[in-house]
């Protein structure tokens, strides 16, 4: 990172012009002056973490207190909305403001204090049933707006907090409390759904991969528009294990696609590396690297308009988690639904000659058809 | 109109029904003969009904739409009970609206749509026009759709249709004629209406021009009639819709409060005007969202409300039944939000287009665990704007969700408004906490975001943003003070109790009653949209020799204080309501008085009449 975050930059090639200029995801929030800096013992609370021995949100908390002070925010400007779950009681960790509201209603109460407040930097921090079972519908209408906020989605399989139902996203058969003959439900690939519902910024992460999460914290909190960060996090008690496959160092590198912007997808060690290749039929598959003609590789592009191929990559994940796509999927500049709600009441008080007062407001009760009575 | 001829007949007040079908511009008839009713110093209350499909098949009972108007000399107080005076655009609008035409008024029917196929539409076996059956009325069979077509001879470019579409033009300078109305307002209307479109321009003024002259000369109305000005406090006013006024009332409120109004809702009838009339608001620094639903809706007026604006949401009956969860939230957060809630015909579904006053108890107790919010409802259109106005004040003193109960009637229903001074509402700015409120045990300052004010019990409003008092809220029960989660069962009954009394506290002014007499021993106790009826009723039955109190709630939680008093003052209490008894419960419960109850759910407002007899019949 050579250049601080905070800082306008138009880095990504191949991006929608619009015609304006797209500012970036934390412009217009207030900075620390000249060389202040926090760290991560600033951005933690006084209260006593209480999830369980073991749980992935453990990891996902140090990450995230530790980033944090690289945003060079003040961290007065920095609110956690929540929902309902394990994941939800993240905002009362962290030492900035928080709301811990109700089951999947944070996208929605994310949207009103974002659109009101630009000055802001607002984190949803959801679980896959918060965030795709219960609150499913704000979550794509949040997407599709594109309200400038970060979308943290832990997504352990289960439910937790409930002790142990099957989730939106359990793989189908999943023997629960509720399913004791196994789940019959066919789950949502959350990438694939955030690509479908319009979303500008989607991406991948694995709880205990510190760097590589922090590296898609960076580029979420950079991008103006709703950023969608999925992240596999294991929950010990009701689905341990539930990620170990992409997690074991022996079966990693076979396993996990570490998508790369501009870069052909490849997966597998140097000496049995495989390359992604669009058939003749157009599906996308892994060849040996030496059957992989240059035509036929797929190049990732995070900023093409055109979802399909992004889409297409979130596909080559499946239950037995064979190969499994990591990193940013999606990173393209649209207008933000907050930035153009502020925009047009900006331009109607400015064409107005400036805020309205009592003789505007007068003026406007009583309308265009009045009479007096002596 | 220059020259009128003809006698002037005077009256002291009229009331007109238009009625025709959804395609017909009946509500655009009535409004324009309203606004120039109110143009003419008359005081006045309309009463829209129209079905909840937008077109339903032409020329059927279910498509039908009317407008009424009460217009007189004197202060109107109702929509009227009966119509003096029936349009009926077909034989639909006939049908639909003869039982309720008393005899003896006048009905004016468009004899052109009277045809075989339109009569058999609606089940008549021969032409009522024609067949004697009104003979008790004084029918009036004007070939309107005819006459506007002739009329329109000189625009060619026009099709039969689209001629045909001017005869609400046509009746309203029919009855603009007969009530010696002035007619610039709607020239000028017009004007702004369709001025890009003169051919359309032209023909809708022709079509009125004619309706006036035909009245003029045709010998089939004997005289004009003119209602002269009612006796008003001086001042400016305005014709005004509940919708509205509440809409005004809010952002008069945010503007006296010093905050921005955040609005966030989800289309339902009769509310969304509201969303309608804010969201052209853009210039006043209004903010609206159509969120994706009913709860999207009021998750981003209390996100907004966390961020330190004014929150609002505005629905109907199911859209609260929605928000329920998320007013618990806001009661336990503890921050201003604004739910109003237009109430319509239910459950379920029920009557969208109807008015009725049956979430009373829904908006009292409709969630889960103790979660107590205060309530206010305007009595009249107008008063929308003032209730809205306080309704703000309870919000932001006391760090609540507030319920707005309007209902059907109120939004779509409209009356003269004298104009408030924006400067003389009430001073309703609110201190954000801006620094640390306690000390710790050392002695070092913080912030303790449930440390409440001793006056009003409501906790520090803390916004996103202020240096150093960064804190954490949620929906489980919080520690008294610390704001931290607590399972302390002590803490959460003093937590429970403390929200009890919070509400219980709000201060609201006593009831006033009303009994001229001072020998009445029968109160009757109404709140909302009742109010008109209710005193135009004990106006009459004052005026037959029965002595009878009246008393209005604006403020249903709490009630005002003075009320329990009240109420023991008098031998017999009736409460008329729109619903199955809910406030009757509510006062029979906590006074233990033996309040009874005059219920009808019947979608339109209550008539003067039937509340007359209720109150003789008690009071005999």
């Amino acid at each position: 990172m050579a250049k601080p975050l905070g800082t306008t930059t138009h880095e990504h090639a191949g991006s929608v012009d619009l015609g304006m200029p797209i500012p970036h995801g934390l412009d217009g929030i207030p900075r620390l002056a000249g060389d202040a800096k926090l760290t991560k013992k600033d951005y933690t609370s006084d209260q006593e973490v209480r999830w369980c021995p073991g749980c992935g949100d453990y990891i996902i908390l140090n990450t995230v207190q530790s980033f944090l002070p690289e945003l060079g925010l003040r961290k007065e400007n920095i609110v956690f909305v929540s929902g309902i779950g394990c994941s939800s009681r993240f905002p009362y960790y962290l030492d900035t403001y928080g709301m811990h509201s109700i089951h999947g209603r944070a996208p929605a109460i994310a949207t009103g204090l974002a659109t009101s407040r630009p000055d802001l930097s607002v984190w949803v921090v959801t679980g896959d049933g918060d965030a795709l079972s219960i609150g499913g519908n704000h979550l794509i209408h949040a997407l599709r707006r594109n309200v400038n906020m970060t979308i943290l989605l832990f997504n352990n399989r289960i439910y937790g907090l409930t002790k142990g139902q099957y989730s939106p996203t359990s793989e189908p058969g999943k023997i629960t409390k509720s399913t004791p003959a196994g789940s019959v439900d066919t789950p949502f690939n959350p990438v694939s759904l955030a690509l479908g519902a319009e979303a500008t910024f989607v991406a991948r992460s694995l709880d205990n991969d510190r760097a590589h999460l922090s590296h898609i914290l960076r580029a979420a909190a950079a991008h103006r528009g709703t950023a969608l960060v999925e992240i596999y996090q294991n929950c010990p008690i009701f689905n341990d294990g539930a990620f170990d496959a992409i997690k074991d160092r022996d079966q990693q590198q076979a396993r996990l696609v570490q998508l790369a912007d501009g870069m052909p997808v490849t997966v597998g060690s140097k000496d049995a590396r495989q390359v992604l290749v669009r058939t003749d039929e157009g599906k996308l598959v892994f060849v040996p690297e030496a059957e992989a003609t240059p035509e036929r590789t797929v190049v990732h592009n995070a900023s093409d308009p055109d979802p399909s191929q992004q889409f297409a990559l979130s596909r080559i994940d499946d239950a037995s988690m064979t190969h499994v796509p990591m990193g940013i999927f999606r990173q393209v500049e649209r207008p933000t639904y907050d930035d153009l709600v502020r925009g047009q009441i900006d331009a109607a008080v400015t064409t107005a000659g400036g805020p309205a007062g009592d003789a505007e407001l007068a003026t406007l009760i009583a309308g265009r058809d009045t009479w007096t009575v002596a | 109109m220059e020259g009128m001829s003809g006698t002037k007949t005077p009256l002291d007040r009229v009331v007109i029904r238009f009625a025709g079908d959804s395609g017909d511009g009946m509500q655009l008839t009535g409004d324009r003969f309203t606004a120039e009713t109110a143009a003419l110093g008359n005081d006045l209350s309309t009463l829209p009904n129209f079905p909840a499909e937008i077109r339903a098949p032409q020329g059927t009972l279910p498509g039908v739409s009317s407008f009424q108007v009460h217009f007189a000399d004197h202060d109107v107080l109702t929509p009227g009970d009966a119509p003096d005076v029936l349009v009926a655009m077909n034989p639909a609008a006939l049908k639909a609206n003869l039982p309720e035409v008393p005899r003896g008024a006048t009905i004016i029917a468009d004899k052109d749509e009277f045809s075989t196929r339109n009569l058999s539409k609606v089940g008549y076996a021969t032409n009522p026009l024609e067949d004697g059956s009104l003979e008790s009325w004084h029918v009036h069979p004007v070939a309107l759709t005819s006459m506007t077509v002739e009329a329109l001879a000189a625009y060619p470019s026009l099709t039969r249709k689209e001629k045909e579409r001017a005869k609400n033009m046509f009746a309203l300078g029919l009855l603009s004629w007969m009530y010696s109305r002035p007619t610039d307002g709607t020239r000028a209307f017009l004007q702004g209406k369709f001025g890009a479109k003169p051919d359309i321009l032209g023909a809708n003024l022709a079509a009125l021009d004619a309706g006036w002259n035909y009245g003029e000369t045709t010998e089939d109305f004997v005289s004009s009639y003119e209602i002269a000005p009612a006796p008003m406090a001086s001042g400016t006013y305005r014709n005004v819709t509940g919708n509205t006024a509440l809409s005004y009332g809010l952002v008069a409120g945010a503007h006296r409060a010093g905050l921005q109004v955040v609005l966030g809702s989800y289309p339902i009838t009769p509310a969304s005007d509201i969303l309608h009339t804010l969201s052209g608001l853009k210039r006043y620094g209004v903010m609206t969202l159509q969120a994706e639903d009913e709860i999207a809706g009021i998750g981003i007026a209390l996100g907004a409300a966390f961020g330190g604006k004014l929150g609002v949401t505005s629905t109907s009956g199911p859209g609260v039944a929605l928000k329920s969860e998320t007013i618990g939230l806001a009661v336990s957060l503890e921050l201003p939000l604004i739910v109003v809630d237009v109430q319509r015909g239910g459950p379920s579904t029920g009557l969208p287009t109807k008015t009725e006053q049956a979430d009373l108890l829904q908006a009292m107790y409709g969630r889960n665990g103790e979660a107590p919010v205060p309530i206010v409802a305007p009595c009249s259109p107008t008063d929308c704007f003032d209730a809205a106005v306080e309704a703000v004040r309870i919000a932001t003193t006391y760090r609540t969700p507030v319920m707005l109960l309007s209902d059907g009637y109120l939004a779509n229903g409209a009356e003269p408004w004298q104009l408030p001074e924006i400067a003389e509402l009430p001073d309703l700015r609110v201190d954000f906490a801006s620094g640390p409120n306690a000390e710790d045990a050392k002695g070092a300052p913080v912030f303790q975001p449930y440390l409440r004010d001793p006056n009003t019990l409501a906790r520090p409003w803390a916004v996103p943003g202020t240096p150093g008092l960064e804190h954490r809220i949620g929906g489980i029960e919080k520690a008294d003070v610390t704001g931290n989660i607590s399972y302390d069962p002590d803490n959460h009954e003093r937590m429970t109790h403390l929200r009890q009394a919070k509400i219980d506290g709000i201060t609201v002014p006593d009831v006033e009653v009303i009994d001229p007499s001072g020998e009445a021993r029968l109160l009757v106790l109404g709140w909302g949209s009742t109010y008109g009826p209710i005193a135009a009723a004990a106006r009459t039955a004052r005026a037959n020799g029965v002595a009878v109190a009246t008393a209005h709630l604006r403020h249903l939680n709490p009630f005002p204080a003075n009320l329990g008093g009240v109420l023991r003052d008098y031998e017999k209490v009736l409460v008329p309501e729109m619903n199955a008894g809910q406030l009757a419960m509510l006062v029979r419960a906590k006074y233990l008085i033996d309040a009874q109850s005059y219920a009808r759910v019947r979608g339109v407002p209550f008539t003067t009449a039937e509340l007359v007899e209720a109150i003789t019949a008690l009071a005999g």
